[in-house]
């Protein structure tokens, strides 16, 4: 529909299996025409105060919500359940081919005597991701988006449902690539890593300003290409913190192994603090307007 | 380029609203859109007509008030006007402001019948 970027919507499909639970109510109102109102005699006199019970009257309805109330309310409870289980949820977040899957390949194959592994592949068409990650034999669920260009909470948690989730394990989440509208969408990670590769230009924080505002991890990737490539990572990681002071970043290369240690000591030390920080979210989850 | 998904998730709020509110038809729906929330508030008009087309919302006027962005610079200990999240502070050039107002997106009110 959209044809500025394909945006669409009830096209989400979890493994080839049209996925219409979520969006909009479930008793979807239709436009109820308003009745024609009653002619007005010129003689009649009409007191400021007529009770009048065939006409609604306007009235302005206070509402004060977010936009995105709906969906941060089922990233609260995705969150609930994975504190529950103590799982380290990891929201991957970056440009198309910017290497996520192939990180995800090389950190599962590292990590998957030590840990219990399963990923969400987000792509708007086919499950070659998913293939690829079936391959290491860790679970895997793929969304196809259809035409849209984000996940949301309400997708990850369809795909939880037919996930195998071990406590104390670990979940990837590879979001569309995109730099822009993921960023605005809660899936209930734990943390959201932005991945950044050296072909891309290191001005992309300031371009895309809110994607590295909300990460908690910036991963530079594709660093074995550098002396190829005009791109300094000193300055990257400086406009990166024009838009998010402190924002740790890891220099690595997924394809050679250059900086894994990096990013697997930094997944380390963030299953110890899931697992000390699996209390249940008591913020208030009621969906109710007005 | 979500703007639809936001118009899909405003009219999803108000189609509930209408649920325990008691209203048939929306004539007027009033957002406010922080300058720094990501959204373009042209899409979002546009997808917003789109969206309600065959829903009680059909024909809403879509009133969007703009919230300024504000900052607040720790070298001066004081807010400072921002329009993008990269923006340095007015007054003595430092980035990396904390941002403390105008990345929100809110429905705000709703004129019903």
């Amino acid at each position: 529909m959209c044809t500025t970027c394909g945006c669409s919507t009830h096209k989400a499909r979890i493994f080839g299996v049209p996925d219409t639970s979520h969006r909009r109510t479930e008793t979807r109102l239709n436009y109820r025409p308003i009745p024609s109102q009653p002619v007005q005699e010129p003689e009649a006199i009409t007191l400021p105060a007529t009770h009048a019970p065939d006409m609604n009257a306007k009235r302005i309805l206070r509402i004060e919500r977010d936009i995105l109330t709906l969906n941060d309310a089922q990233a609260r409870q995705n969150r609930d359940i994975f504190s529950k289980q103590r799982i380290l949820v990891l929201n991957l977040l970056s440009s198309p081919g910017s290497g996520k899957t192939t990180l995800l390949v090389k950190t599962i194959e590292m990590l998957r005597n030590e840990l219990s592994i399963a990923v969400i592949e987000g792509d708007q068409q086919t499950d070659r991701d998913a293939a690829r990650i079936r391959a290491t034999g860790v679970p895997v669920i793929q969304i196809n988006t259809g035409k849209g260009c984000h996940l949301d909470a309400h997708m990850v948690n369809r795909a939880i449902e037919q996930l195998p989730l071990q406590d104390g394990g670990l979940l990837f989440i590879e979001n569309v690539g995109n730099l822009v509208c993921p960023a605005s969408f809660d899936l209930g990670e734990t943390h959201k890593v932005v991945l950044l590769s050296v072909t891309e230009g290191e001005d992309k924080p300031l371009k895309y300003p809110d994607m590295f505002h909300v990460a908690d991890l910036l991963l530079l990737n594709k660093c074995d290409l550098l002396p190829y490539v005009d791109f300094n990572t000193n300055q990257a990681a400086q406009y990166a913190h024009r838009i998010h002071p402190g924002l740790p970043v890891i220099s690595l290369s997924a394809t050679l192994g250059d900086g894994m240690a990096t990013w697997l000591h930094w997944i380390e030390t963030s299953l110890q603090a899931a697992a000390v920080e699996s209390v249940p979210d008591t913020s208030n989850t009621v969906l109710q307007l007005g | 380029m979500h703007e639809m998904s936001l118009a899909e998730n405003v009219l999803q709020m108000i189609e509930e609203a209408a649920l325990t509110q008691d209203f048939s038809r929306v004539h007027t729906v009033w957002l406010e859109i922080g300058q720094l929330a990501c959204v373009e508030t042209q899409s979002l008009r546009f997808y917003f007509d789109v969206v309600a087309q065959d829903s009680i919302a059909r024909n809403a006027k879509l009133e969007i008030i703009d919230k300024p962005g504000q900052g607040w610079c720790n070298v001066c200990r004081r807010p400072t006007r921002i329009s993008s999240r990269h923006d340095a502070c007015e007054k003595c050039g430092n980035y990396g402001l904390q941002i403390m107002d105008g990345d929100s997106m809110r429905i705000t009110e709703l004129e019903v019948e």
